[in-house]
């Protein structure tokens, strides 16, 4: 037998670890000042596997790392229900002032008064985007704000003495954050069918609400929903689940296509979370940190997660008012330590700030054009489900005449060879096959027509080439990865033997 | 046209066309028409240059770490951060990256956050690290889910009173819908009266190290009945002491959560942090959050992914023990490039600084007639002195000669009214220590 | 692609387990149509032996790379042997679902589900029309 062996490639950048040498150092530190205490030898550790490098390497070590990532600021990012429109430079110097970055989270309230007024200003701001009107900017994150909305419908029920109410009802083709909330908040879930059109079925919904109505708590609705469809009977959902005893509650995670569109307070939610990352620009850094702060009607005001911002002495022509932080009275409780994620906080105000009411209706009228126009374009190449308008995203059907073997991950992979990021893969699970496009309104008209013309080729190439898919991608820093081998061996963090100093 | 919409009218107008509409208008005719396009009444749109005059006014209205020496800690700590650090973090491709989901196009997020977890790892002594929580307080609320499935038909939780109030509130809030008994803080003062809670239905033991009020106490003995009750042990740590003191895994801890703000993240008033969460092999089906693992790709080239997925939300839905989506994936570079920078040498030297600061002032402090700290045990960088007065009046009077004080104790803990919890760190110089001792005396 | 299979001698349930029943034991499994709809599998969580059970209660998870899956009993009893070679090599379980991929092995106390349960003809055909 004639065994070829072939050498492993060579690897993208080695790991930090493989660059240490004994007693190198990247930091500039100081001696010490004090004269020294004993130190308890008894509770000291005898080894710490950290690596020693310069300060230069790594710069260049994490600097080739950056360069192995897509991202909003090298080119055009889809990525369905991501929102992924461009971060301006602004706000991150503004979230780096001083003032902000190095204000202790336990600052007196007099020595806040910078910070307090911002975070009640973004509360008032964000609370008449949405039309409703008490916010807490406490959640770290999306799902902390649906988890926060959850518990804040658990708690109103049960402190009305309503304990039956243990149901909480989720379209199927809800994102999985919103099964897995109810959960958390030790609710159930009764999940509701779509209807063809993509819109929530109001016969199950009615049905459901009619034979066990007293059981149900509430209701967990995305709009547009993440089909990229306003629900076209909306008002009547809002009615059914209200008539039952329920309360509404909005996954705000599709914000970017209805601000000055439709508030959702005057559609009748009672809550609703925003994600800051989204529709208020606030970078993804690659996975977080996020963002997402709560809006409430007047009845759930008391439940709020805290702390929030109030107005603690009325203030004056000559004098601004005092703020401060206080926990408002039947509260679900504390979310994170301390007062949220203020340096997201900074960064919307700043996004605000910046577009000012208009400027905001402008962003999501583009951002549905932008859907729309490269939907358009692209309805006579693929298959797209729903034939109506989209919001600011919409599902393509990746199966093409022609092409039996392609499916999405390969459309997804040959995109990565023409410099665009793949959009959503695989949801809503409702759709076989489906790709989510959000372009977002931030991307040119030129870019949009270049990803549309990318499409088309890939379709063709679907048909005449379909191996050039099915190993794409062929021009990444990396081929598609064993991802059965991570799983089963499960190498987490690597256990390098580097050379203790004196070794 | 707005802000950063890069629309002409002409692109416009042949996008409308594309369409087969006249105005934008026409595509929200899904949209209840009785509540279409309400008005915002929001100030209007302001220019880069008056949107940096009005937020650094705002920024200047605070009383900060920059201009005032700052011996304020109590979960949140001003240390040194390289320059380095934030340089790196600017670079748009990291922080204007998504989750990697897309491991062919993200290698970079991926092998920082491989690194992240195995610098976790080495800190806390522990074998598996996931790629961060929101926090150090909801690191432990999600240690409280794995523990709860760990042991299964356990109820009850000990919190120790020395654990952050902030993250025992924080495990309340999250665990009020599951029926579990949270206790230990409301009945024992000590981690002996705490070891003598634990019963069958004890499912884990949370404790801090160095607690709250900046103590050392003994994990070993703890962990030994925590471990005979067969429950497990939680320990929140501050890794920065860890670059000082045995690691939690060699104590005896069975998952070892905590804030990473220390490494490398400006106070920046509460958050963004970043919470790390490490434990043991065993476990590692269990925790929640993301995880990334080495592999290879279709050439045999070591890369990296995001693995054990079916735990997650997004697979899992209603079945899922969490319903996190992401992590605090840029505060976690941030503290991969930090450890990266101070390696090993610079942790140790760090947390001598910091060791050595509190010691000298805690000492002079302690000299002071009135005043009077608790050196009982041994300490890190934060102790706890009874003052003379309230601690209200007693920071009024440093704010004044541009001091921040110590965290006044008395409203998380009602029977240390006048006693606050100082922090020194590598940041306060010596002649700044000396000034709070100065004034401190004055009072 | 191979053709998928569906042995004549077991039943099989509509949330695609197979099951082979002798005397009062009831060996249980994954279906080759279950198998290839998960892909890979890189994990099994077994429920203990001597675990109780009620018909339609799970015995075991099954993990592949991007999906989980629960593994339910259509017959009532107590689980008295799990397949633990399956822990160091699931992807037995891909290669041959109906042998070395059972999963446990069941003293059954209430057959009377099974009736409930599909021939492999009516199995095949149900696969099909999915």
């Amino acid at each position: 037998m004639n065994v070829m062996t072939k050498q492993a490639p060579k690897e993208l950048e080695p790991l930090i670890y493989d660059l240490s040498a004994a007693g190198r150092t990247g930091a500039l530190l100081p001696d010490c000042d004090v004269p020294p205490s004993e130190l308890p030898a008894e509770l000291l550790r005898d080894t710490l596997r950290l690596p020693e490098v310069s300060e230069l390497q790594v710069i260049r070590h994490f600097v080739k790392l950056s360069q192995l990532n897509h991202a909003i600021d090298k080119a055009f990012y889809p990525l369905g229900s991501c929102t992924m429109k461009y971060n301006p430079k602004l706000n991150e110097d503004m979230a780096r002032l001083a003032g902000f970055a190095q204000l202790h989270p336990l600052a007196d309230t007099e020595s806040s008064q910078g910070a307090l007024a911002l975070m009640y200003q973004l509360q008032q701001w964000l609370g008449e985007i949405v039309g409703l009107k008490h916010v807490s900017l406490a959640p770290a994150a999306g799902a902390q704000g649906e988890f926060s909305g959850i518990l804040m419908i658990r708690k109103y029920h049960l402190e009305r003495g309503d304990t039956k109410r243990t149901k909480i009802l989720v379209p199927n083709s809800a994102h999985g954050t919103n099964p897995a909330t109810v959960t958390m908040a030790g609710l159930e879930v009764i999940e509701l069918p779509a209807n063809d059109g993509g819109d929530v079925d109001l016969d199950a919904l009615k049905r459901v609400c009619d034979e066990r109505g007293d059981e149900i708590a509430g209701m967990m609705i995305t709009v547009p929903n993440t089909l990229g469809l306003f629900e076209a009977h909306i008002l009547e959902v809002v009615e059914i689940v209200h008539n039952a005893g329920g309360l509404m509650y909005m996954d705000g995670a599709n914000m970017n296509a209805l601000m000055g569109v439709v508030k959702p307070g005057e559609l009748g939610f009672d809550v609703l979370h925003y994600n800051l990352h989204k529709t208020f620009s606030t970078p993804h850094g690659g996975g977080g940190p996020g963002s997402g702060p709560v809006g409430v009607d007047d009845k759930l005001k008391p439940y709020l997660p805290g702390p929030i911002v109030a107005i603690l002495e009325e203030g004056s022509d000559d004098e601004a008012p005092l703020y401060g932080l206080v926990m408002p009275e039947k509260s679900i409780g504390r979310l994170k330590a301390f007062h949220g994620n203020f340096g997201m906080h900074v960064r919307a105000y700043a996004y605000i700030r910046a577009y000012g009411a208009e400027g905001l209706c402008d962003v999501s009228r583009h951002a549905v054009l932008n859907a729309n126009y490269v939907r358009a374009r692209l309805m006579d190449t693929y298959k797209i489900p729903y034939p109506r308008y989209c919001g600011h995203e919409f599902v393509v059907e990746a199966r093409l005449d022609g092409a039996p073997d392609v499916h999405a991950l390969d459309i997804s992979k040959r995109l990565i060879d023409y410099g665009i990021h793949p959009p959503t893969n695989y949801f809503p699970l409702i759709v076989p096959e489906a790709l989510l496009i959000e372009p977002t309104e931030t991307e040119t008209k030129e870019t949009l027509d270049e990803f549309v013309e990318v499409m088309k080729i890939i379709a063709e190439e679907a048909r005449t080439n379909p191996e050039l898919l099915h190993d794409a991608p062929h021009s990444a820093p990396t081929r598609r990865l064993d991802e059965v081998r991570a799983a089963k061996q499960l190498v987490l963090c690597c256990r390098p033997a580097l050379p203790e100093a004196g070794d | 046209m707005s802000g950063y919409i890069p629309h002409t009218e002409l692109d416009r107008q042949q996008m409308l066309s594309a369409i087969g509409v006249t105005t934008i208008e026409e595509l929200f005719e899904a949209v209840p028409a009785t509540h279409r396009f309400p008005k915002i009444d929001l100030p209007p749109a302001m220019s880069e240059m008056e949107i940096v005059a009005e937020m650094s006014a705002l920024a200047d209205a605070n009383e900060h770490a920059g201009d005032f020496a700052l011996f304020r800690g109590a979960g949140a700590y001003h240390h040194f951060i390289p320059s380095a650090v934030n340089h790196l973090l600017l670079r748009g491709e990291f922080y204007t990256a998504y989750t990697p989901y897309q491991p062919e196009v993200s290698q970079g997020t991926l092998q920082a956050t491989y690194e992240y977890q195995s610098m976790m790892c080495a800190l806390t002594g522990m074998d598996a690290a996931n790629a961060s929580h929101y926090d150090g307080a909801t690191s432990l609320a999600e240690a409280v889910t794995v523990a709860m499935q760990v042991t299964s038909k356990r109820n009850t939780v000990l919190l120790a009173h020395s654990v952050h109030p902030h993250y025992r509130e924080v495990v309340r809030t999250y665990h009020q819908g599951r029926g579990i008994n949270i206790t230990g803080d409301d009945q024992a003062r000590t981690l002996t009266e705490l070891a003598a809670l634990i019963d069958d239905d004890t499912a884990m033991v949370a404790v801090q190290y160095p607690n709250f009020f900046g103590q050392i106490e003994d994990i070993r003995a703890l962990a030994d009945a925590v471990h005979a009750k067969g429950a497990l042990l939680v320990v929140v740590a501050n890794p920065l002491a860890l670059g000082l003191l045995k690691p939690p895994g060699e104590l005896g801890a069975d998952m070892v959560v905590g804030e990473a703000q220390p490494l490398g993240v400006p106070l920046s008033f509460g958050g963004p942090y970043v919470g790390f969460f490490a434990t043991r092999t065993q476990f590692v089906r269990k925790i929640a959050g993301r995880i990334v693992g080495e592999t290879v790709d279709r050439d045999g080239r070591r890369a990296y992914v995001m693995t054990l997925r079916p735990r997650e939300q997004d697979i899992r839905r209603e079945k899922a023990s969490s319903n996190i989506c992401t992590n605090q994936g840029l505060m976690a570079l941030a503290v991969c490039i930090y450890l990266s920078l101070m390696g090993k040498n610079g942790m140790r030297k760090v947390a001598e600084l910091n060791y050595h600061k509190a010691h000298y002032a805690a000492k002079q402090i302690d000299a002071l007639a009135g005043f009077s700290v608790d050196m009982s045990k041994p300490f890190f960088n934060e102790f706890v002195v009874q003052c003379p007065k309230p601690v209200r009046e007693v920071n009024q009077a440093l704010i004044e000669a541009g001091i921040v004080g110590g965290y006044d104790l008395g409203a998380d803990y009602p029977h240390l009214q006048d006693h606050m919890l100082v922090c020194v760190t590598e940041m306060n110089t010596k002649a700044e220590i000396d000034k709070l001792v100065e004034l401190l005396g004055k009072l | 692609m191979a053709a998928m299979t569906y042995p004549s001698d077991l039943k099989y349930a509509k949330s695609d387990e197979w099951v082979r029943v002798e005397g009062d034991i009831a060996t249980l499994g994954i279906s080759d149509y279950a198998q290839d709809a998960l892909n890979d599998l890189v994990y099994v969580q077994f429920k203990p032996v001597g675990t109780k059970l009620e018909a339609g209660d799970a015995v075991c998870e099954v993990e592949s790379v991007k999906a989980a899956s629960e593994v339910y009993s259509p017959v009532a009893g107590e689980i008295i042997e799990v397949n633990s070679a399956l822990q160091e090599a699931p992807e037995t379980i891909n290669a041959d679902p109906y042998g070395a991929g059972w999963l446990v092995k069941i003293r059954v106390s209430d057959a009377s589900p099974l009736a409930d349960l599909m021939d492999s003809e009516a199995y095949k055909a149900y696969c099909e029309s999915r």
